[in-house]
This record gives C-alpha cells, structure tokens and sequence, in this order.
C-alpha cells in the first residue's frame, strides 16, 4: 500500500529555510504542585528533520516531557526555546501559531466526542481557516490511508482503540506540521499496525521533513526506525545513549550511512 | 505523480498565522445542543415567573398611580334631607358656599338620574320611587390634595352655609377610607419589586449553572481545540453557541408561559370592570419592559458563558 498523497510530494520550500534547531530545552524542571520534581534539568536540543524515540519506564516522565514541548504545560524552571523563539516569554496570544505548527497524538487520544471520526481529522485543518474543498479531499485521502474510509462518519465511542488511534494520528500529521510528538502511539494496535503507523511517521519525517518525536516504552519499536535518534528518561532526568544530543547530527540524516556519524 | 492538494501552494502545512476559519466551519465544531436537558426548562420557568412578577408589579404601579391621582383632589359632600324641595335648596347653597372656597377647582351635582342609576344595583327598581330618600351629592374637585385641616375647613364653610337651613351636610374625602386600599397596593408593589428581585436573582444563578456545566461538560473539548491551536476567540465562539442556543430556546419559551399567564390574568380583572381594578392596564413602555427580560437572560447566559470560559483557558498555557 503507498502512502497518502500528502506524504509523497517534495518537501515544501518551507522546510529549507530551516533553523539551526527547532526546539531548545535547557535546563528545564517540572514539578507538579508542591510534588516533588518529575523532570529536573532537562536539556536537549531537536534538529529539523529527525527523528527522536524518547524512551524510558512508565513514570519516568515521558509524558510530562511532551506536555511541555507541545505547550500544554509550563515548566517549573528553565527555559524552552521552539521555532527560534523563547516559548515562556512569548504573549499568550501567541501561542496558538506555535501549536499550529505541532502535530500531536496525545496518549488516550483525546478524540473529540461529539465529532466524527471525520471531523477529528479535519479539525486541525478547520481551526487554522482551510479552504473548506481541500479539507474534503485531505481528510478524505487520508482516511483511505488509515484504512477508516468505512468509518468516517463514525463516532468515537463507536470505534474500537486501534480505530480511535488512527483517528488520532490521522489527525496529528493531517495539517503536515513541522514536529510530530506523539505519545505510545502504538500501545493499542496490533504489530502490523504499529509497524504502518511507524512507516507514516518516516515517510513524513523523510518526505516532508517534519521532526518526530515519538515516546515509547517499548524498547523494540526503536529498532524499527534505523535513522532514529534516542533520548532515554530515568526518574525525570534525561540520558543520551546514542550520543545524538551532544553531538546533533547532521540536519536530515539519511538512513543507514548518517546513523552512524549521529551516535559517535 | 500528482501533489497533494495542500503542496500545490507554498507553505501550505503550515497555517497562515492568526487565519481564522469560517463561522460555518466552527459551527461544525460545537457541541450539539441539549435543549432536552433540564437546564433549559428551569430557565423557562423562571423566566416566565419574572415576566409574570414585572406584568403584575407594573400593572400595580399603574393602578396605584392611577387611584393616587383619582383621590388625590376629590371630595364628596352629601346632603343627607329627606324632603326633596329642601334637599335641592341646601345642595345649591352648598354649592355656591363651596366654590367660593380658593381650594376649590369646580363642583358638580350629581345629577338625581345618575343616582339612582348608581343605587339600583343596591336598592333595587324602588329607588326611583320618592319612599327612599336620596342624599343630594355633590363632586368636588380641588386643586391639590386636601389636608386634614383643610378639609376640616371644607366641612366649617358647608356648616356655616347650611346651619341657617337648618340643615347638614358631610364632607367625605375619598382619599380617607380608600388610604388602606391605597397602602396595600403600595405594599404589594413592594412585594412585586422583592418577587422580581428574588426570581431574576434566581434566574440568574440558573443560567450561571447552566453555562458553567455546559462548559464542564465540554471542558475536554475545549482543551482538544486549544492544544490543537484553536485561538481563545475561536474557543470560545465554538462553545458560546449551545449555551446561547439552550438559554434562547429556554427564554422564548419562558416569555410565552408568561405572557399566556399575564393574559390570562388580564382578563379575569377586566372582566371585573370595576372602577377599583381599572387603569392597571399596561402600556407600550411596560411591554417593552417585559421583552427585555427574556433578551436580558439570553445575555446573562452569554457573559457568564464568556467569563467561564475566559477563566478555564487563562488557566491553560
Ligand atoms: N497532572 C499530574 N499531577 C501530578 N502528578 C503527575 C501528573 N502527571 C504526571 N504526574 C506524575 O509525574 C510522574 C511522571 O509521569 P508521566 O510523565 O506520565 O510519565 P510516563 O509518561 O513516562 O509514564 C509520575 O510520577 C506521575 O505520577
Ligand atoms: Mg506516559
């Protein structure tokens, strides 16, 4: 099966006028209330065009880290840079356009109840005021690619998790945004589907250039992606077993041959 | 190969920064409408004890302000004579002695016709016959509402004028026995205001609830559309439009029950006719009064569902 139109173009001229670096942590903590730290000095940097696992134990705080990278959470302390710009200090009002450039499959998918499955997928389209005809036909190309075209009209609480999951990554990467962050976007399907799932995630970060960033737990999804770079969260704190973080690899590594240079 | 739509433009995966989509596209987004639920229904009723409470608190002011002018420069003096011939001779010197008096505007006396009209109901067909005495009566208007002292005066001018007759006449101030009449109606005005005050305060902790839940219950939704990139202004179109809906629909049929019940009150008092219920009819500024209520809920719903929602995404990143 190929992939959906949208992943087979070139990479738009956007992506070549592309910074150094697209997010930016440093020395980053989060606590929640008054608990005590569950990230303490985080600091990384994500490069245009790869593609991340973050890894780690359940409750290592993988999922706390990717709230604070698609800005549904504030640090405790630290600074986080994204697109360039300093997201603490930036206006509220701001925000919105920084999000709109983020995809997201969060990790109990956070489908919209009352929307179709069709709706979801649209949804990031229609907030940012696509023309109506081109939501028709995105939506619909890539529901044929999920394999959800029977089931479009169908409500969430209608659809088995593997169905609600593709719903959710349909709409994460529909609106191509320049960082995937997806969170164990595999827990609730089949091997055969993780393995899709994680081809649509490759073809976007090759094709178009997006940056992934995918948290998992399970440890053999990693092999699955070579060119993959690892970040690996221990009780909040961040390790860098293959090295890519201290030495960035090159801005879009190419399989195999760049892997190598990465993880020095 | 062909492109993909979205490629064929420059820049196209990523969104114009601050477009804003249609109104229609958003309209997909909201929540369906609940106008099954019971939040619309309360504010139905209450709406409609308000508009019931306003109808009947003006209606009160009206008539008060009616039967305040009526008394307010009235009397009556009655020549109480059984002889016919010298009954009409004390009424005209009464007449003349009483609109000498300054306070003294005009005086008429009633004709002997019109009494016995206004005694039939009482004394029945024989009221015509000259078996009953009919006391002479004589309206009196002033040109300001009388003090006591002043109509103590009314009453010495009338003695002076008819004790030589050798007859009597007494001056009745309708703004003295109707003065409890009067009162009550003042107090219940009052209590009209406090009923309306209470119930709008009611009604208002209502549509408050009703907005709050209806956010609560889409309290995730809005959080979906805000991480998704959805401005503030956009969530809270998407969400203001069920509450409106819910709060319109519960308002308009509120007003309706309203004014079926006012209606119907209005006319079991105007089948009343009487002198005493009259003029508490309600005119064009009153009904404008009454269809501010419903608009004036309807808006309540949309502040509160603003505020409410303002507050849950100040409290989002
Ligand atoms: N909203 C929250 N409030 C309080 N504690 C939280 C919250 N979310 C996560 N935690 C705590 O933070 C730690 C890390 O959780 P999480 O980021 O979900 O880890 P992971 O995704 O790796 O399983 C856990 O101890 C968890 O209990
Ligand atoms: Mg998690």
């Amino acid at each position: 099966m190929g992939f959906p139109r949208l992943l087979t173009a070139d990479k738009s001229p956007v992506m070549d006028a592309r910074p150094a670096e697209i997010v930016k942590f440093d020395n980053v903590g989060l606590r929640y209330g008054t608990d005590p730290e569950v990230l303490s000095d985080v600091s990384f940097t994500l490069f245009p065009g790869s593609f991340y696992f973050l890894t780690g134990a359940s409750g290592a705080g993988k999922t706390s880290l990717l709230k604070l990278l698609y800005l549904a959470q504030r640090p405790s302390r630290g600074s986080i840079r994204m697109f360039g710009k300093d997201v603490i200090t930036s206006p509220r009002s701001s925000l919105p356009d920084f999000r709109r450039r983020l995809g997201v499959v969060f990790q109990n998918f956070r489908l919209v109840q009352h929307l179709s499955a069709f709706d979801n997928v649209a949804l990031p389209l229609r907030l940012a005021g696509t023309d109506e005809t081109k939501v028709q036909r995105s939506v619909t190309d890539m529901m044929e690619w999920v394999g959800l075209s029977h089931r479009m009209q169908a409500l969430p609480q209608t659809m088995s998790g593997g169905e609600q999951q593709r719903v959710a990554i349909a709409r994460a990467v529909i609106a191509r945004p320049q960082v995937l962050i997806a969170d164990e976007p595999t827990g609730n399907v089949d091997p055969e589907m993780a393995l899709k799932l994680l081809r649509l995630f490759e073809a976007l970060n090759n094709r178009v250039g997006t940056t992934v960033i995918v948290a998992t737990h399970d440890v053999h999804l990693l092999k699955k992606v070579p060119e993959s770079l690892i970040m690996r969260l221990n009780k909040g704190r961040l390790s860098d077993p293959t090295g890519a973080l201290r030495y960035p690899p090159a801005p879009k590594p190419k399989p195999k041959t760049q892997k190598a240079g990465a993880s020095k | 190969m062909s492109t993909h739509p979205l490629l064929e433009e420059e820049g196209a995966g990523t969104p114009a920064a601050g477009s804003e989509p249609t109104r229609s596209a958003e309209a997909n987004l909201s929540p369906p409408t609940k106008l099954s639920g019971p939040i619309p229904w309360v504010i139905a009723i209450l709406i409609a004890l308000v508009v019931i409470a306003a109808a009947g608190g003006l209606s009160l002011r009206n008539l008060a302000e009616n039967a305040r002018a009526d008394l307010a420069d009235a009397v009556t003096v009655q020549i109480i004579e059984a002889d016919p011939n010298e009954r009409d001779i004390q009424a005209e010197a009464a007449s003349s002695a009483l609109s000498a008096h300054p306070l003294v505007t005009s005086v008429r006396q009633v004709p002997q016709d019109e009494l016995e009209e206004l005694l039939k109901p009482w004394l029945g067909e024989g009221a015509a016959s000259d078996n009953v005495p009919i006391p002479a009566l004589i309206d009196v208007e002033l040109s300001r509402r009388a003090s006591a002292e002043e109509l103590a005066a009314l009453q010495s001018v009338l003695d002076g004028a008819l004790e030589p007759l050798g007859g009597g006449a007494r001056v009745d101030a309708q703004s003295q026995w109707l003065r409890p009449v009067y009162d009550a109606l003042s107090a219940l005005q009052y209590l009209a205001l406090a009923l309306i005050i209470l119930v709008s305060m009611a009604t208002a902790a209502a549509v408050w609830l009703a907005s709050r839940s209806a956010f609560a219950n889409h309290r995730e939704t809005v959080e979906i559309i805000h991480l998704l990139g959805g401005t503030d202004a956009q969530v809270t179109r998407v969400f203001e439009r069920p509450v409106i809906r819910e709060a319109a629909f519960g308002a308009f049929i509120g007003l309706v029950i309203g004014l079926a019940a006012v209606w119907l009150l209005g006319r079991q008092f105007a089948s009343l006719d009487s002198g005493m219920v009259g003029g508490g009819g309600l005119d064009l500024s009153d009904w404008l009064i009454i269809a501010a209520i419903p608009v004036a809920g309807v808006l309540l719903a949309v502040i509160t569902g603003r505020i409410t929602i303002g507050h849950a995404l100040k409290s989002m990143l």
